[in-house]
C-alpha cells in the first residue's frame, strides 16, 4: 500500500501576472539530500533546506533579466547553473552573494534547459536540439550550434538520466500535432527519434516522466483523457537503424478523469507499480480536479489521495520520497511511501498452493471498475459520460461492439444476447476483456434480475471462464447462479473466484448440502472434479491399505492394533455403525461440496455464517468431511496432480470449524454422538501422532548434540583405554 | 588391559589418483582397473576383492582403456601405445606405438586372436595377437571426427552404427559411448544426458531414456545402462536402476555377474551387487568400496619413533612429537615437541615408487622403482643428512617388497620370479649380495615379506596364497606353510616364540610355529571354534600385523576401520558373545569385568587406518587418512547439482 504523509509548506509562491502559469519554473536537487533549488518564473533562485522549511540562499537576476531555465547544480563542482534571458549561461557557487557578479557566458542560440544529475556532467539542451556538456560549451561559448529539430517542431519536455556511465538526454518535441521523443546518448553521441503513438482524441500528453529501471528507460505520460501509458527504451547496448521509428507503449493506467477533460495535470512514476498524479479528480469526491493522487498501476486501485487547496498548474516533483507540488499561494512538501502490496493478502485464506500458482495469472478486480462500472443505476450522468468516453477511446471496432452488446442485453432476447455474448468473448483480446467483461456480466445480471425469464448460462459461463472477473466486479452473480440452480456456473465461479464473500460460500454450502440428491445427479459438472471425487469413492473398494497403517478410526487403545493392517471387514463388523465404504452424499453434491472447501475464507468471518445452518445439515457435512477424512487416511490415495481436490488441512480444518459454530447443538442430538466419538478418536489419533513426532525430533536433537566432534588436528597423541 | 598411549598421525597426505579404465576377465574372475597416474590394479574378485596386484605408474604412461586377452592384460592410453603387462613382474612386457596418435579405446574379439583400437586420427587397427607379442594387421575405414568408443562384437557393424546416430544427433551433442549388442541393437549414451536404444538393422531409435541432465559418460550416478542386457524381455529396453554411488563422475564401468563395477574421479572402487542375483542377505550381496590400498604404503622405525611415508613420486620421512604428560583416558596430552617433517626424497627417473622400507633403527632408508633400487644412509639424531648408498649389487634392480632385518645388518628384496635376495651390509656403509632364496612352486609375486626379530627367519607371501619361511642362519628354505585358499593380506613373525601369524583376505586368522613347523595349538582352538561372524563380516582385509615386545601374549592387527589387541591368554569369543564389547566394559566394575573379557579387544576410536604399529615404547602410533580430506581434495565435479535449478 501507498500512503501520503502530512504534507508542510515549503514557501509561499506570488501570483504571477497569468494566472494559469505556474510561479515556479523548476524544483531541482542539491548536493545535499535535503536541499531543494526552486527557481521561480520572473528573477530569482532559491536554496531550501527542506526538513526546516529554510532558506539557505537566494540569488536574482537583474530586473529586465528574466530567467528562462530551471537553475541546477553541477553535483562535480558545487557550482549552480542556470541560465538568463536564453543565452546567458550563469555559473555561480554558494558563497556568491550576487548572481551579477558571478561567471556568465553568451552562447550562440537559445537554450532550451540545463540539466544536471549525480554522476554525470551538465549538459546545455538548445531549443533547436542540439545538445552539449556544459564545460566544452563554457570553453566555446560562441560556437555555432546545429539544428537538430525541423522548422515547426517544438521542445515540450526533457530531462536527462545517468545510467551505469552512459548519460541520456530524453527530449520530447510536437510538430504539426505529432508528438515524438529523441534520445541523446552522450560518448558516445547518437541521436534516437521514435514517434509517439497518436491518441485518438489528437489531443497532446499532458506530461512526461521518465525513469531507469532495470537498465531501461521508462517513459510514462498521461493524456488528457486520463490515460497512463507506459513506454519502454532499452538503455544499453542496441542502437537502432537510422530514422524514426514508432514507440510502442502500454496503457498502465485509466484514470476516471470525471467530466470533460483533464487541464493542468502530472503524472510521475514512484515505482514499478505507483503513479503520482496530480491534478485529477478523486473519485469518490464529485467535484474539483484538485487532488493529489498516488495509483497503483499492477492493481488499477487507487492508493491515497489528497485535496490540494488552490490552483494547480500540473506541476509535481518528486525526489527522495517527497512530492513536491505548487499549488494555490505555496509550494508543498508531502512525504509518501509506497509498499509492495499483494491482493492476495487481504483476501484471507490463501488458496490451495499449487493451484495458486498454476492460476497466478487471475486477474485482479479493477477497483476502478467496481467503483464505478458496476452500477447501472448509479449517479447516472457521470458514470454514463464515463462509460461512453470509455468505449469510444477503447478505439477499437471490439468497442463499438461491447456498447452494441450492451444495448442489446437490455433489451434483446435470450438467445441472441448469448450468442452475441459468446462472439464478443471469444474474439476479444484480454486488455479490452478485462474493462468490458465486468460491464457485460454485470449488465446480464441485472436483466436477469430484473427479468426472471431471462437467464443466459452459457454466456456467464463464458464469462466466469475469461478469468477476468471476480465476485466483487459482480456481486449478484453468484447468488443469481444459485437462485436459478445453475451447479455448474456455481461451480466455475467458486473455482475461479478468489474473492467471495464468506456469508456467499456459506449460501452455497446452506443451497448444496439441502438440495436432494436426485436433482444435482443430472446437473453436468466440471469433469475433472467428478473424476477425482469417483477415484475417492471408488478408492475404498480396492480394500488397498498401506503397509502397516490401520485407520485411527477403528484404532484400540493398544498401541500394537496400530502395526497389524486388518482386513476390512473385520472393522466394519467392529463398527457396525459406520458404514465407510457408503459416502454420505451423491457423487455430484459431493463435488459441488468439495469446491466449497476449497474456498479461500478467514475463520472468524466463516463462523457466525456457519450457524444458519441447521442440525441436519451440519450432522451430513459433517459425516461427508469424515468420510473424506478416512478415505485420505486409510488409503494410500496418491492424488493426481493435476486434479483440483481439497487438501486434509482444508478438511479438518472445516471439521473444526462446524464444530465451533454448533457444539453445543451437536452435543445435545442424539444422532450426533457416533458421529462425535468418531471425531473424539481422530483428534486422538492426530494427538499420537503429533506426540510421536515430538518423541522423535527429541531423539534426533539427541543424535545432533552427539555428533559435536572434536576438532581433531593434524597431529596429537591421546591416551585411551581398552578392557 | 589397560591405558595406551596414542599418536595420532594425519599429516600423511595420501592422495589415490582417479579410476579411469576397469576391464573385467570372466574367466579367471580379476578386475583390471587403471588409474590416472598410469599404474594398474589387479584385484581378485572371488578373494573377497583382494587387491592382488599393483603394477606401479610411470609418468609419460596414460591408460585410457584395458583389455583382457585370456590371461593377458593389454592397455593402451593417449601416448599412443599399446602394452602388454608381465603379471609375474608387475610391469609392463612391452609397448608397441601404434601410429595412429592417442589410442582411446582397445578390444579383443571373443577368440582372443585380434586386438582393435582406436585412435584419435579416427581410425581403427587390427593387431594379431600371438603368442609372445602382438602384430600388426591392417588398417580399417577412417571415420571423420574423434572415435570415443567402439562397440564390442563385430568392427563392421561399427560404421553402420555412427552413421545411424550420426544424422540424428543435435549439432551440441556428443555422442560418448555406443555399445553394440548381438541383436543388432544399438545402445549409445550422449551429453545430453540420454541413453538412446536404437535398432541396428533400419536406423531407427527404439526408446530414449533421460538418465541425467548431464553428460552420461561423466554422470554423478552410475547408471545401471550395460545392465539392461540382462533384462531384456520382449525387444524392450527397461531402465532398471540408478544408483549413486560416487561424490564425483564416474569414469570406468564394469559388469560382472552379479554387481555393477564403478570407479571414477572420486578414487575408490564402489562393487555394487544386483540384488535380485541373490537369494538371500549374505556377505557378497552387501555394497563394498574400496578406498585404501591393501598393502602398506607406511613404514615405522619402531626403535627410533620415525615414519616412512610413501607417495608415488616422493618418500617423507617423520619424527613423531613426544609428550611426558599424564591423563586420564580421553585426554589429549599436552606435546613436549611437535611431529617433524625430516625429508622430502624425490625420486628419480619416471618409474613410480613401487615400495619402500625403513630400518628399526631409523638409520637406512630403501626403495624401489621397476626399474631401479635405492639404499640410502639417514642420520637423523642431531644434523640430518642423507647419503645415497653408491655402489649396490648388479643383482638387485627391481624388488616388489623391501624390508629390513631387526638389527639392519640385512636387507630382503623381493625380486623376479618369487625369488628373495638377500643383501648384507658388509662393511661399514657398503652392502652385498650374499644369496638369492629362488622360488621353489609359484612365479608370482611375492607381496608380503617379514622377518623375525633374532634375525633367523624370513617369510615371504606371494600372490598364490604360498608363504615361504627361510632359514636365515642356514641360508636355505625352511618351510612351506599350508597354502591355504584366501590370499594372506598381512603376517609377523612373533618377536618371542617365532610363530607366524597370517591374516588372510577372507579375515580368517592362522598361528603357524615356524621352529614345530605346524600350527600352534591357539590356532587350532581358533579355527575349531570359529571366528566370530562380526570379525568374518567386515569387509577391508586386515593390512597389519604387530606385536607387543613387553607381553608376549598380544598381537596387534588392524584393518581400514578398526585396530585390534588379541589376547592370546584370553578366551575365545563364541558366536553368541558381544564382539564389540568394549563399551560394555566399560560401564561394568572391576569385579564383573573379568568375566566379559575376551580375546578380540577391538578399538574403533580411530577411523580411516592406513597403519597401526607399536613402538618399543609400548606407545601406538595410528596413521588416520580421514576420507573426507580425500575428498575435500579432489577437483569439483564437472557439472555439480545446484539445489532448485
Amino acid at each position: 500500500m501507498a500512503a501520503l504523509y502530512e504534507g508542510f509548506t515549503l514557501c509561499g509562491l506570488v501570483p504571477t501576472q497569468n494566472a494559469s502559469d505556474s510561479a515556479i519554473q523548476g524544483i531541482e536537487l542539491d548536493g545535499d539530500s535535503d536541499h531543494a533549488l526552486v527557481t521561480d518564473s520572473t528573477r530569482s533562485v532559491t536554496l531550501y533546506k527542506v526538513s526546516d522549511q529554510k532558506p539557505l540562499g537566494s540569488w536574482t537576476v537583474k530586473q529586465g533579466q528574466l530567467l528562462t531555465c530551471p537553475a541546477v547544480c553541477n553535483f562535480q563542482t558545487k557550482e549552480y547553473v542556470v541560465v538568463s534571458d536564453n543565452k546567458v549561461i550563469r555559473v555561480w557557487k554558494d558563497e556568491d552573494f550576487n548572481l551579477d557578479r558571478a561567471f556568465k557566458a553568451t552562447v550562440s542560440a537559445d537554450v532550451w534547459r540545463v540539466h544536471s544529475a549525480p554522476g554525470g556532467e551538465p549538459v546545455v539542451l538548445f531549443q533547436r536540439g542540439a545538445v552539449r556538456l556544459l564545460d566544452s560549451l563554457l570553453s566555446a561559448p560562441q560556437q555555432p550550434i546545429e539544428d537538430v529539430l525541423s522548422e515547426e517542431e517544438v521542445i515540450r519536455w526533457s530531462t536527462n538520466i545517468v545510467a551505469e556511465k552512459q548519460h541520456f538526454v530524453l527530449f520530447t518535441t510536437e510538430q504539426k500535432g505529432e508528438h515524438f521523443l529523441y534520445v541523446q546518448r552522450l560518448n558516445p553521441n547518437t541521436l534516437q527519434k521514435y514517434r509517439l503513438e497518436r491518441e485518438d482524441s489528437r489531443s497532446a500528453p499532458l506530461s512526461f516522466s521518465a525513469s531507469l529501471r532495470d537498465k531501461h528507460i521508462n517513459l510514462l505520460y498521461l493524456y488528457p483523457n486520463g490515460c497512463v501509458y507506459q513506454s519502454v527504451v532499452a538503455a544499453r547496448g542496441y542502437v537502432g537503424p537510422e530514422g524514426v521509428q514508432a514507440l510502442p507503449r502500454s496503457l498502465r493506467l485509466r484514470l476516471p478523469v470525471g467530466e470533460g477533460e483533464l487541464g493542468a495535470a502530472s503524472a510521475v512514476a514512484l515505482d514499478e507499480a505507483h503513479v503520482a498524479v496530480v491534478g485529477m479528480p478523486h473519485p469518490s469526491a464529485r467535484t474539483g480536479k484538485d487532488f493529489l493522487c498516488i495509483w497503483n498501476t499492477n492493481f488499477q486501485t487507487l492508493q491515497a489521495g489528497k485535496e490540494m487547496a488552490g490552483r494547480i498548474h500540473g506541476q509535481v516533483w518528486c525526489y527522495l520520497g517527497k512530492l513536491f507540488v505548487p499549488h494555490g499561494k505555496a509550494l508543498s512538501v508531502i512525504p509518501y511511501e509506497c509498499q509492495k502490496s499483494s491482493l492476495a493478502s487481504a483476501l484471507g485464506k490463501l488458496r490451495h498452493a499449487g493451484i495458486a500458482v498454476s492460476k497466478s495469472s487471475v486477474a485482479v478486480p479493477s477497483w476502478n471498475t467496481l467503483l464505478h462500472g458496476n452500477q447501472p443505476q448509479g449517479p447516472a450522468k457521470i458514470v454514463a459520460t464515463r462509460k461512453s468516453k470509455l468505449s469510444r477511446k477503447s478505439q477499437s471496432v471490439q468497442a463499438l461492439t461491447v456498447d452494441q452488446v450492451l444495448k442489446l442485453i437490455k433489451t434483446g432476447p435470450v438467445d441472441e444476447v448469448q450468442r452475441e455474448v459468446e462472439a464478443l468473448v471469444s474474439r476479444g483480446d484480454a486488455q479490452d476483456l478485462q474493462l468490458s467483461v465486468g460491464q457485460l456480466a454485470c449488465h446480464l445480471v441485472a436483466r436477469s434480475q430484473a427479468e426472471t425469464t431471462f437467464y443466459t448460462p452459457g454466456a456467464l459461463a463464458q464469462l466466469v471462464r475469461t478469468q477476468c472477473l471476480c465476485h466483487s466486479v459482480c456481486p449478484d452473480l453468484l447468488l443469481l447462479a444459485l437462485e436459478h440452480k445453475d451447479y455448474f456456473l456455481c461451480q466455475l465461479c467458486l473455482q475461479l473466484f478468489p474473492d467471495i464473500p464468506e456469508v456467499v460460500t456459506c449460501a452455497c454450502l446452506k443451497t448444496f448440502i439441502s438440495v436432494p440428491d436426485g436433482d444435482v445427479e443430472m446437473v453436468s459438472l466440471e469433469p475433472d472434479s467428478v473424476s477425482f471425487m469417483e477415484g475417492l469413492v471408488v478408492a475404498g473398494a480396492r480394500g488397498g491399505q498401506q503397509n502397516g497403517f490401520s485407520p485411527p478410526l477403528f484404532e484400540e487403545d493398544s498401541c500394537d492394533a496400530h502395526h497389524q493392517p486388518k482386513p476390512t471387514q473385520h472393522q466394519d463388523k467392529k463398527n457396525p455403525t459406520l458404514q465407510l465404504e457408503a459416502c454420505p452424499v451423491g457423487l455430484h453434491k459431493a463435488v459441488l461440496l468439495n469446491e466449497v472447501l476449497q474456498t479461500p475464507y478467514s475463520d472468524n468471518l466463516l463462523l457466525p455464517h456457519l450457524k444458519d445452518l441447521n442440525t441436519q445439515q451440519v450432522i451430513l457435512f459433517l459425516q461427508y468431511l469424515q468420510f473424506v477424512y478416512l478415505k485420505y487416511s486409510q488409503d494410500v490415495y496418491t492424488q493426481t496432480p493435476g486434479l483440483r481436490s481439497p487438501t486434509v488441512t482444508q478438511v479438518i480444518d472445516w471439521v473444526c470449524l462446524l464444530l465451533d459454530a454448533h457444539f453445543t447443538v451437536l452435543v445435545m442430538a442424539p444422532d450426533a454422538k457416533g458421529l462425535l466419538s468418531n471425531l473424539n478418536s481422530f483428534v486422538k489419533s492426530q494427538v499420537k501422532l503429533f506426540s510421536e513426532l515430538g518423541k522423535i525430533e527429541g531423539s534426533l536433537q539427541g543424535l545432533h548434540k552427539m555428533k559435536l566432534s572434536k576438532d581433531i588436528s593434524q597431529y596429537s597423541i591421546e591416551v585411551i583405554e581398552l578392557f | 588391559m589397560g591405558e595406551l598411549k596414542v599418536h595420532r598421525v594425519r599429516f600423511f597426505d595420501y592422495m589415490p589418483t582417479a579410476i579411469r579404465a576397469m576391464a573385467f576377465n570372466a574367466h579367471t574372475e580379476r578386475l583390471a582397473l587403471a588409474r590416472m597416474d598410469g599404474s594398474v590394479e589387479i584385484f581378485n574378485f572371488t578373494d573377497h576383492y583382494f587387491q592382488e596386484k599393483v603394477i606401479p605408474g610411470k609418468d609419460s604412461r596414460s591408460i585410457e582403456s584395458l583389455c583382457w586377452v585370456g590371461g593377458r592384460l593389454f592397455s593402451a592410453g593417449l601416448n599412443g601405445e599399446i602394452a602388454e603387462y608381465d603379471l609375474e613382474n608387475l610391469r609392463p612386457k612391452y609397448s608397441l606405438e601404434a601410429y595412429g596418435g592417442p589410442i582411446w579405446t582397445v578390444i579383443s574379439n571373443t577368440q582372443g586372436t585380434q586386438l582393435a583400437i582406436g585412435c584419435e586420427d579416427g581410425t581403427v587397427k587390427l593387431f594379431e595377437v600371438l603368442e609372445e607379442h602382438i602384430q600388426f594387421e591392417r588398417n580399417l575405414d577412417r571415420q571423420k571426427g574423434k572415435r570415443n568408443s567402439p562397440s564390442d562384437c563385430s568392427l563392421t557393424y561399427r560404421l553402420l552404427v555412427d552413421r545411424g546416430i550420426g544424422g540424428s544427433k543435435s549439432r551440441e551433442t556428443v555422442v560418448w559411448s555406443v555399445a553394440f549388442l548381438s541383436d543388432h541393437t544399438v545402445v549409445s549414451g550422449d551429453s545430453a544426458g540420454k541413453v538412446q536404444v536404437w535398432d541396428g538393422h533400419t536406423g531407427t531409435l527404439v526408446k530414449t531414456h533421460l538418465v541425467t541432465k548431464w553428460d552420461v559418460f561423466l554422470p554423478d550416478l552410475a547408471f545401471q545402462f550395460i545392465a539392461p542386457t540382462l533384462h531384456q524381455q520382449d525387444k524392450e529396453w527397461v531402465r532398471t536402476r540408478t544408483f549413486k554411488n560416487h561424490t564425483h563422475d564416474v569414469r570406468a564401468l564394469a559388469e560382472i555377474e552379479t554387481a555393477i563395477v564403478s570407479g571414477g574421479m572420486d578414487t575408490h572402487l564402489v562393487v555394487r551387487p544386483l540384488l535380485e542375483k541373490f537369494d538371500e542377505k549374505s556377505h557378497a550381496s552387501g555394497l563394498r568400496k574400496i578406498h585404501f590400498p591393501h598393502r602398506n604404503l607406511v613404514s615405522c622405525a619402531k626403535k627410533a619413533g620415525l615414519l616412512l611415508f610413501q607417495f608415488p613420486g616422493q618418500l617423507e620421512l617423520w619424527r613423531l612429537g613426544d609428550s611426558d604428560g599424564h591423563g586420564k583416558p580421553g585426554d589429549r596430552l599436552p606435546l613436549k615437541w611437535k611431529p617433524e617433517k625430516l625429508l622430502l626424497l624425490k625420486r628419480k627417473g619416471e618409474d613410480h615408487i613401487c615400495c619402500s622400507a625403513l630400518s628399526s633403527c631409523g638409520g637406512w632408508l630403501a626403495y624401489s622403482t621397476v626399474s631401479s633400487v635405492r639404499i640410502y644412509r639417514l642420520q637423523t639424531d642431531n644434523n640430518i643428512s642423507i647419503t645415497k648408498v653408491s655402489k649396490l649389487p648388479k643383482v638387485l634392480r627391481s624388488a616388489h617388497q623391501l624390508c629390513f632385518s631387526s638389527d639392519s645388518s640385512k636387507m630382503f628384496a623381493a625380486s623376479s620370479q618369487s625369488s628373495v635376495l638377500v643383501i648384507a651390509l658388509t662393511q661399514s656403509e657398503s652392502w652385498s649380495h650374499s644369496v638369492t632364496f629362488p622360488s621353489p612352486g609359484s612365479r608370482q609375486p611375492i607381496h608380503l615379506m617379514t622377518t623375525s626379530v633374532d634375525g633367523k627367519w624370513l617369510a615371504a607371501a606371494n600372490s598364490d596364497c604360498e608363504i615361504h619361511v627361510y632359514n636365515l642362519q642356514k641360508l636355505k628354505l625352511h618351510c612351506i606353510v599350508p597354502v591355504y585358499g584366501s590370499c594372506p593380506s598381512a603376517m609377523g613373525i612373533h618377536p618371542t616364540t617365532n610363530n607366524l601369524t597370517m591374516v588372510h583376505a577372507d579375515q580368517q586368522l592362522f598361528e603357524y610355529s615356524i621352529v614345530e613347523k605346524q600350527y600352534t595349538d591357539w590356532s587350532r582352538k581358533l579355527q575349531k571354534q570359529g571366528l566370530h561372524n562380526v570379525w568374518l563380516d567386515r569387509d577391508t582385509p586386515v593390512t597389519h600385523v604387530t606385536f607387543n615386545p613387553k607381553n608376549p601374549n598380544q598381537v596387534v592387527l588392524h584393518d581400514m576401520h578398526m585396530f585390534c589387541i588379541i589376547d592370546q591368554s584370553l578366551p575365545l569369543p563364541d558366536q553368541k558373545t558381544q564382539f564389540y564389547n568394549q563399551m560394555t566394559l566399560r560401564s561394568l566394575s572391576e569385579q564383573e569385568r573379568p568375566s566379559h573379557l575376551h580375546a578380540f579387544k577391538i578399538c574403533k576410536t580411530f577411523q580411516d587406518l592406513l597403519c597401526v604399529s607399536l613402538l618399543d615404547d609400548q606407545s601406538l602410533v595410528v596413521v588416520e587418512r580421514p576420507l573426507l580430506a580425500i575428498t575435500s581434495q579432489l577437483p569439483a565435479p564437472v557439472r555439480q547439482k545446484k539445489f532448485a535449478t
